[in-house]
């Protein structure tokens, strides 16, 4: 098991790596620089900057420099907020997004999950269609359509819950930018789930596990759960990165001071060493989360370790 | 092949889900195409007489307008058609390109199938709005850059599945009697592979459209995509959000669009993806 | 005496959307405590189904009517936990896919002893010792090691010895066997029926065991029913049985078993026809279209199981 785990761990490095040096490279070739959006700065300046910013350097250099300071967790300075690094912003935003997302994500497997298999063994009913009916919902619209309607029901017209704006710790402010963001996966997640369980409930070992004689609690837990979540497993990843995506409007329409927020002003703003911490931060997760899930089979699937 | 169609239909037909989709869909595309000529405002007239104001049937604004007092129901029929413009268009090069080098990975086979596929993989790993937004960084915004990222959307998982089942017609009899017969390459892709490929490419193309238009919009709600004047549903969307509290109305009659079209395209798509009983890849 | 299990007039039919489809068509009989029976047929016979109702394991398209009593005991309408509470335990039941009827992420020791562990409330580690030595019982080498493993480190004959252990653990009172040796090689198909007489002899429990292969019958059983389309055709006590066939179609089957000592065939006895399809129920005797002994009355009119304690059959002409 651990030796598979290392292994996995030698390929996810390597892609990282191209990663970074592709986006590296393209930043630095592409036409324009940073300061192109200000007004015409005398060209004095304009080489003042570029040679505090480490851009009159031989481009080898320059990588190279870089990937130093990435080891050391220095992203470089933000172009566009000009008193702040890349990692400080990241470290202001980075756990407002880290907490919405991760709630998301356990609201949306913790729903989802017995959404689904409810609605498998409840096949052909009225409830199963319903179910089913409110994920495709779930699954279209999406989270830039849903924030604001349910902003206006729950802020504007009821006044339950505040529209926008931040307050650390508040849960109240969290409530609807947590709803929309987890529609959509839990959406998805409740329908693979019946999908799955559907087929695994008409396996050989199921009707063994029932001419057993065991209640079907335990038949559902202990012996059909597992294999029926394995497309759920493979969805993990996918759906962080929905949430990822999600994160982005979500924080911008409510007003959260998350790392989403700045990628979408970094964007808008051409600020390059901003948004290449980001997009690095943001593969990094995706390709964690990927080595999560391989140990994640390997449990679900003894069959896989060997 | 026409037995399996009508088999098709007629399985379509039975579900009212997708029948009810796609009617709505019709009803939308044809009030997209008429809308403009019924109502007597134009999308870029400024009203200064009816700023934001209310949907209803005195005035002639009966969707309401926005802050700039331009007519809603015109601006959003307007979005919509450009939403859905954007859609079929990019769906149809994302068609292209997803079905060729699908076809050509699995017809080829071997190590450059293999490299093909690992492409393929390494661009599923980051979604594809950092991609974007990345490229907007370097490049700036470009209508360009726009339509080269919408069409992105959906060619991979179309090459993956066209790849799947050229692999598997690959093996069969009549490939083996068409390359007997002196058959180039190009052909025996064009004329065996493709018409047996059909089925799921259909399936899965009505259910890129909207993700490709649920793209668009969200790039044009974060105010990457489409620029002034032009504007499609995202762009009103956005607009709506930030007038939430004064005037619901801005937000709702577009997303309310949006979420319909939306909606009644995956609805459409599940049913015809159960009529042709096609299986996840 | 209350017998084992005892079955009435039992009609299984399936409802598809394009119709319905009759598995099986009124079949009655009953089983004695410690006998064992064989039940044998043609794949679309109806025998397998007949245990499916029994166990509750039909599908939700299933209409079922009659009625099917285990140690007097109904078991057809009952409720789920009362079900629960007699199959696993009392009633078990070993299937015909070794390779596919174990759980593939739980170990065999855990599935061994959940069976301990809900029927007589025992704590796990007891009812995994017991397992242990179960497993012992029915020859699996290196028990203990076994107990830690899944179910695909083990080989198909061994997984069946599992299911076999797996079913004698609360000691039953009724074991039905479908089709045990089916999927497995031709030489451990031997040491399996032969496991089962040996479970048998030390058990004392009545078994079913359902087969459409004569010969594994052959050596176990006390007495056989032959079913064909869905009904029981005839029920005789096996040496009855062999010795004199009374239904044609019994006849035709025990020509169609090769025999290590007579004579050497040069082709193999088949029987031409096929059975009719199921749902395709006729007034008329199933077999018919495939005697050689057909005659009008066959083509008119149903006949019925009749005949003695020993000696059952549902034939206008039968054997002498």
């Amino acid at each position: 098991m651990i030796r598979y785990f290392f292994t996995r761990l030698a390929g996810a490095i390597p892609t990282l790596l191209i990663i970074i040096t592709a986006t590296f490279f393209l930043m630095r070739a592409a036409p324009g620089g940073p300061f192109d959006q200000e007004q015409t700065l005398p060209p004095e300046i304009v080489a003042n900057l570029q040679s505090a910013y480490g851009l009159d350097q031989p481009i080898w250099t320059q990588y190279g420099r870089y990937l130093k300071s990435l080891l050391h967790g220095d992203f470089g300075p933000s172009f566009k907020y000009k008193d702040f690094t890349v990692t400080e912003l990241i470290g202001l935003g980075f756990p407002v997004t880290l907490q919405l997302g991760v709630i998301a994500m356990i609201l949306a497997l913790g729903l989802g999950i017995p959404l689904g298999t409810f609605a498998a063994l409840h096949h052909n009913s009225a409830a199963d269609y319903a179910t089913m009916s409110l994920a495709v919902v779930g699954i279209a619209i999406p989270s830039f359509v849903v924030l604001p309607f349910l902003g206006l029901l729950f802020g504007v017209y009821l006044h339950w819950l505040p529209v926008a704006g931040w307050e650390a710790g508040s849960v109240r402010h969290l409530a609807l930018p947590v709803i929309a963001l987890t529609l959509p996966p839990l959406a998805y997640i409740a329908r693979l789930t019946r999908g799955s369980m559907l087929e695994v409930l008409s396996s050989h070992f199921i009707r063994t596990a029932f001419a057993k004689g065991l209640p079907l609690r335990t038949v559902i837990l202990r012996h059909a759960l597992r294999p029926a979540l394995m497309p759920v497993a493979s969805y993990l990843v996918p759906a962080v990165a929905s949430i990822m995506t999600g994160s982005l409007v979500v924080e911008t329409i409510a007003g959260l001071p998350g790392i989403g927020r700045y990628l979408v002003q970094g964007a808008l703003n051409r600020d390059y060493t901003l948004v290449l911490g980001m997009v690095i931060i943001y593969s990094t997760l995706l390709i964690g989360m990927g080595l999560l899930v391989d140990l994640l089979y390997a449990w679900l699937d003894p069959r896989v370790r060997h | 092949m026409g037995g399996l169609a009508d088999a098709a239909a007629r399985r379509l037909r039975s579900n009212p889900g997708a029948v009810a989709a796609a009617a709505a869909l019709s009803a939308i595309l044809v009030m997209t195409l008429l809308g403009p000529w019924i109502s007597p405002n134009d999308s870029r007239t400024l009203d200064w007489l009816h700023i934001a104001a209310r949907p209803g049937m005195q005035s002639s604004h009966w969707f309401g307008t926005d802050r700039l007092g331009r007519d809603l129901f015109v601006r959003t029929l307007a979005g919509t058609r450009v939403s859905i413009a954007i859609g079929l268009a990019a769906s149809v090069i994302s068609l292209l390109v997803g079905v060729s080098y699908g076809a050509i990975a699995g017809y080829i086979g071997g190590r450059t199938d293999h490299l093909m596929m690992r492409l393929i993989e390494i661009l599923s790993g980051l979604p594809l709005i950092f991609f974007v937004i990345f490229l907007t960084v370097i490049f700036g915004r470009s209508d360009y850059l726009l339509f080269f990222a919408i069409g992105a959307v959906g060619w991979l998982t179309m090459a993956r599945i066209v790849r799947g089942q050229t692999l598997s017609i690959r093996q069969r009899e009549f490939i083996e009697a068409a390359i007997a017969s002196g058959a180039g390459t190009g052909r025996i892709i064009l004329r065996h592979v493709v018409p047996n490929v059909i089925g799921p490419v259909i399936v899965y193309a009505t259910l890129t459209v909207p993700q490709i238009i649920l793209f668009e919009s969200f790039l044009s709600f974060l105010g990457l995509g489409i620029q002034e004047p032009g504007a499609s549903l995202g762009t009103l969307i956005a607009e709506g959000a930030g007038e939430m509290e004064a005037a619901p109305w801005i937000l709702l009659v577009p997303g309310s669009f949006l979420a319909v079209l939306l909606l009644c395209l995956n609805i459409f798509g599940d049913g015809l993806r159960d009529a042709l009983d096609v299986k996840e890849g | 005496m209350v017998p084992t299990l005892s079955v009435d007039r039992l009609r299984i039919s399936f409802s598809y959307r394009s119709g319905s489809v009759e598995a099986v068509d009124g079949v009655s009989f009953s089983i004695a405590p410690s006998e064992c029976v064989g039940l044998v047929g043609e794949s679309g016979s109806g025998k397998t189904q007949i245990f499916m109702a029994a166990m509750g394991l039909l599908g939700r398209n299933a209409q079922v009517s009659g009625s099917v009593r285990f140690e007097g005991n109904e078991l057809l309408a009952a409720d789920a936990s009362t079900l629960n509470r007699v199959r696993g335990s009392q009633l078990t039941m070993i299937f015909q896919d070794p390779m596919t009827s174990l759980t593939p992420h739980l170990t065999i020791g855990t599935q061994l002893a959940e069976v301990m562990v809900t029927h007589l409330g025992m704590p796990w580690k007891d009812a995994r010792s017991i397992a242990g030595h179960m497993l012992e019982r029915v020859h699996v080498p290196e028990p203990k090691r076994r107990l830690n493993q899944y179910p695909h480190e083990l080989s198909g004959g061994m997984r069946q010895r599992v299911m076999i252990a797996m079913s004698l653990l609360c000691e039953p009172s009724l074991v039905i066997a479908d089709e045990p040796t089916t999927a497995l090689d031709v030489t451990i198909q031997a040491q399996i029926i032969e496991l089962l007489r040996a479970v048998r002899g030390e058990f004392g429990m009545a078994v079913v065991l359902i087969s459409h292969d004569l010969a594994v019958v052959a050596g176990l059983a006390d007495r056989i029913l032959v079913m064909y389309a869905g009904s029981v055709v005839e029920n005789a006590i096996a040496e009855e049985l062999f010795k004199h066939p009374r239904h044609p179609y019994t006849a035709e089957l025990l020509k169609c078993m090769p025999s290590v000592t007579g004579p050497r065939l040069d082709r193999l006895p088949t029987l031409a026809g096929q059975p009719p399809r199921p749902g395709e129920t006729l007034e008329a005797c199933p077999f018919a279209p495939r005697c050689p002994r057909a005659a009008d009355r066959c083509r008119l009119e149903r006949p019925r199981l009749e005949g003695s304690s020993t000696s059952q059959v549902a034939c206008h002409f039968p054997l002498a």
